[in-house]
């Protein structure tokens, strides 16, 4: 598949995704937030960083930037789009997905490895995982706190939209322990830990793989 | 003498006592300064004069000192002092390029920012070369935590480093907390950054040939920081809180975006630059002056070019701003416009505010008045001190204290020993602090926070890179040679553990005021120790930083060289790490015996937690050291070794008691007959690490160690669920809480 990593000023997992794609010999290329078509790509990650500094509020500012009127385009395609830590941010500010993540519940930033539980198996984002399988991906963010109102938590659970819980002692305060979620339309996945960060045996883990090869398995 | 024409606006006949107060300019150094130059000088001149000449930019007590120091060998591609930061060829084509810088004065006022602009400042050093930064460490000193104000700074500064580093995209992977009285109120917060690029990409910082347009890009000039220098070399005392303007606010959003620029520009249009250097102390003055200094050339500065962000603006207040991240760019006459069109992409503006002279004059204009023309080396060649030294009375009587005095430890009170040790700040879990910090970000920290040395990979080479910092004060204070030299060791032990041969050292000298004979004693000794200890190592002094002036109302600190160590690891896949990991491997003592002398209780962790005590001698032994550092990195090429640690603060006890928390699995270890209980358990004589290795490796492990002339003991096993070290016996999972939870019961709310 070939990958288009988009990087806002301040985004620093973007490497850290196109290596992690690059390994599973795909196609990654990062790209400038000022480019206005994503026609001719497969998929799009959104990775994690600080865009903007997180000024006024954690991907607030980069919603308006030339790159995402392409990404709603690309959404409405079916085409796989994800988004980690500062993408996950980036997408609620976007509306492209529901709800909205506030300081962690400690008030401290957090970066340790995470175990999570997968919730569904049959999704574009999950299909190489077993059922009730554990994962560990990193975190590594300071406003991590999945924050929706009871309805909308109750329509996305209801409608099994909620692929990765936190599980063990929650990092950051979310609501239902919700480390990630689905749109309705199963193409765009947002969530708050770092699965490229554990795509290499050499760093200590090779679970956030089980996302990489499951899109390549769905849409690849 | 020589007499060099004033600058039109005449220069005050006169200058009294506060002006030269606030610049931290002496009144002799001030009539020096007019004798140079052949008249008194201007306003400006003077301000740019006093920030050059201050001990933080000047190094004017530790400058004569720096001679002792071994710099050279054929890894070390810059020389000492002349870069902004020490490059190292670490083999593949590839140069490792590193400085540890303080930022301790700062932090004293404003803890967040102050630390948070240490980091911002460090990183600019590295990336001022063109090289990627990859790595952060801090090495943080504080008083007591049970003292509110000391729990502010501490909380304060771990989140500045933390909401600085984090937004940057750069793991935070390693450091020190050392918690002592003598802090109290002047902490130390260190920051050391690591950074990498290809062989033959580094760009040096220098103004290059007259003609070279010099260009400011990043952050808008304004009012703070102004006399940030100055500040940091004086000591603190009430009035400091008022200095608050003296503290930059960071950007660290902005710093990002400056970084991923300058590191592109260098890589990409190397061809553009003459040379490139950051905003650091002392602002533009001291970044464009430096630059033109390593042209031989001189430069003439436009104040009305400088881009602000407060309008009346002086040109006094231009030139000593330290806004932050801000960098200097010298740039070939015909791509001015290609370096304006590269920043544009990250929404950085670059501007032309001067040019390079072919005469060795510094000058300064606002509009078409000249308020500063002097010449360059004049700025750029402070005073130099060597004051009186004098042994400190006290220090030598408590480095005298014989520790068989002590009644030995009862072998009922052991478990508490240990306990009370582990609770200790300075040998607790470290988590509270590098949890805040993403020390994982770049997908290269190999071996993350917690281990001796944090281990980095660069992809797609063999080799690994090991980074640690040590800085032992309670030793150099009891004897600052022998205790700055068991630095260098302990650092160089640590990479070792690691399975990295150590390399490169870059250190960071926190003193108090070196013109009192005792500080400027412990100054030049340490500085001795350090040297000698860097040639047993063969690990030149490649980059620094001195800190002077560490002192409060309460009195100096302790004497604090920080010592940030460098190490190759051959096969980065063979990083090596603290934690024990099967049931049934062997644990085997490296150096030394498992009896130690009481004199091994000397500055130690025990004597100073169970006795309240900082007395008595400081021992090291570089042969032995080197030859343990050759026995671990041989035993990691060797693929052997399932862990090692090194034994030192908190001695063998502590070090089992770190290595199975870690590894989440029990010890039984033999202590048989030993002279000392105390020392045999907490002892800190250097030379030693813990390792463990599977049965079937025994018998290389003691090959290996023979080779290298190192005593090798078993001295136990990897089982169970219970920590069992001579007479300490009891459930793992206690020691455990202890460890884990001293930290946070301390410092959260």
């Amino acid at each position: 598949m070939r990958f288009a990593v988009l990087v806002f000023p301040g985004t620093w997992s973007d490497w850290d995704c196109v290596y992690a794609l690059e390994d599973l010999n795909q196609t990654a290329e990062r790209v400038w937030h000022r480019e206005s078509s994503l026609d001719d790509y497969d998929g799009v990650i959104l990775p994690g960083g600080f865009s903007y500094g997180d000024h006024l509020r954690c991907g607030a500012i980069a919603r308006f930037s030339p790159v995402m009127s392409a990404l709603d385009r690309f959404a409405a395609t079916g085409k796989p789009i994800f988004g980690s830590c500062n993408g996950f941010q980036i997408l609620c500010e976007a509306g492209l997905l529901p709800g909205v993540l506030l300081r962690n519940a400690s008030l401290q930033f957090r970066c340790q490895p995470q175990e999570l539980t997968i919730e569904r198996v049959d999704t574009g984002f999950t299909n190489t995982c077993e059922p009730g399988q554990v994962v560990h991906l990193p975190i590594s963010h300071g406003e991590g706190q999945f924050f929706a109102p009871a309805a909308v938590l109750d329509e996305l659970e209801d409608a099994g939209r909620v692929l990765f819980r936190y599980s063990g002692e929650n990092p950051n305060g979310s609501l239902r322990e919700i480390a990630g979620i689905m749109n309705p339309m199963g193409n765009v996945l947002g969530m708050m830990p770092h699965p490229e960060r554990a795509s290499d045996a050499l760093l200590g883990g090779t679970d956030g793989n089980v996302i990489w090869r499951s899109i390549i398995e769905q849409w690849g | 003498m020589t007499d060099h024409p004033s600058p039109a606006d005449a220069p005050p006949a006169e200058v009294d006592d506060d002006v030269l107060a606030q610049i931290a300019l002496s009144r002799e150094e001030y009539d020096l300064a007019c004798e140079t130059l052949g008249r008194p000088p201007s306003d400006v001149e003077l301000g740019m004069i006093g920030a050059l000449w201050s001990e933080h930019c000047g190094y004017k007590h530790s400058r004569p000192l720096f001679h002792h120091f071994p710099t050279e060998d054929e890894r070390i591609l810059t020389n000492l002092g002349e870069e902004n930061a020490g490059a190292i060829d670490i083999g593949g084509g590839w140069v490792a390029v590193m400085k540890i810088e303080s930022h301790n004065h700062p932090s004293a006022i404003e803890p967040y920012e102050g630390a948070a602009t240490g980091v911002g400042g460090i990183v600019r050093d590295i990336f001022a070369m063109g090289a990627q930064p990859i790595a952060l460490l801090d090495s943080l000193r504080f008083g007591p935590l049970e003292e509110r104000r000391n729990r502010r700074l501490c909380i304060g500064v771990v989140a500045g480093i933390g909401g600085y580093g984090n937004c940057l995209g750069i793991p935070t992977v390693g450091g020190e907390l050392v918690v002592g009285e003598s802090y109290s109120g002047n902490p130390l917060v260190n920051a050391m950054c690591l950074g990498i690029a290809p062989r033959g990409a580094l760009i040096s910082a220098t103004a290059g040939p007259p003609g070279t347009q010099l260009m400011i890009v990043g952050a808008d000039t304004g009012r703070d920081g102004l006399h940030g220098a100055t500040f940091a070399s004086v000591e603190l005392d009430e009035s400091s809180a008022e200095r608050r303007p003296a503290v930059q606010v960071g950007n660290p959003f902005l710093e990002k975006s400056l970084m991923d620029a300058c590191v592109g520009l260098v890589r990409d249009h190397r061809d553009w630059l003459e040379g490139l250097q950051d905003c650091g102390a002392a602002g533009i003055t001291s970044s464009t002056v430096e630059m033109a200094e390593r042209a031989g050339a001189g430069i003439r500065i436009q104040t009305r070019q400088v881009p602000r962000r407060e309008s009346g603006m002086t040109p006094y207040e231009v030139m000593l701003s330290e806004s932050q991240e801000r960098m200097i760019a010298a740039v070939k006459p015909g791509h001015v416009g290609d370096v304006q069109d590269w920043f544009e992409h990250w929404d950085l503006h670059a501007e032309v505010i001067g040019e390079v002279t072919d005469d060795g004059i510094a000058r300064v204009l606002d509009g078409d008045l000249e308020v500063a023309a002097a010449p360059v080396l004049v700025m750029t060649t402070p005073p130099a001190y060597e004051p009186y030294a004098e042994r400190d009375a006290d220090a030598t009587s408590r480095a005298g204290w014989d520790p068989s005095s002590l009644v030995d430890l009862e072998p009922s009170a052991a478990n508490d020993a240990l306990l009370r040790l582990l609770a200790s700040p300075n040998i607790a879990s470290k988590r509270w602090i590098y949890r805040q910090y993403d020390h994982m970000v770049g997908t290269n920290t190999v071996v993350t926070p917690g281990s001796d040395a944090a281990v980095l990979r660069i992809r797609g080479l063999k080799q690994g890179l090991a980074v640690c910092t040590d800085g032992p004060g309670r030793a150099v204070e009891l004897d600052p040679y022998s205790g700055t030299a068991r630095a260098v060791a302990e650092a160089a032990r640590n990479v070792a553990c690691a399975g990295a041969r150590p390399v490169a050292v870059t250190d960071c000298l926190n003193f108090a005021n070196p013109e009192r004979p005792p500080i400027y004693y412990q100054l030049r000794e340490s500085i001795r120790g350090m040297a000698d200890a860097c040639r047993a190592f063969t690990t030149p002094v490649v980059s620094g930083n001195a800190s002077l002036y560490n002192e409060s109302e309460d009195g100096p600190v302790t004497p604090t060289p920080v010592v940030g160590m460098l190490g190759i690891i051959s096969d980065v896949r063979q990083a090596v790490r603290m934690a024990f990991r099967d049931e049934g491997d062997e644990i085997w003592m490296l150096g030394g015996t498992l009896s130690q002398r009481a004199s091994t209780l000397g500055g130690s962790e025990y004597v100073s937690v169970l006795h309240g005590m900082s007395a008595g001698p400081i021992e090291v032994d570089l042969p032995a050291e080197s030859a343990l550092v050759e026995t671990l990195v041989a035993g990691a090429e060797a693929g052997i070794l399932k862990s090692a640690h090194d034994c030192s603060d908190g001695g063998l006890a502590v070090a089992l008691t770190e290595s199975a928390v870690a590894g989440e699995v029990g010890v039984a270890v033999e202590i048989g007959e030993v002279e000392r209980l105390d020392a045999a358990l907490f002892g800190e004589s250097g030379a030693r690490a813990v390792v463990s290795v599977g049965p079937a490796q025994v018998m290389r492990l003691s090959e290996i160690a023979s080779r290298c002339g190192v005593h090798a003991t078993r001295i136990g096993v990897v089982a169970g669920d219970r920590f069992r070290v001579g007479s300490i016996d009891m459930p793992l999972s206690e020691a455990a809480a202890v460890w884990n939870s001293a930290l946070p019961a301390l410092l959260d709310d």
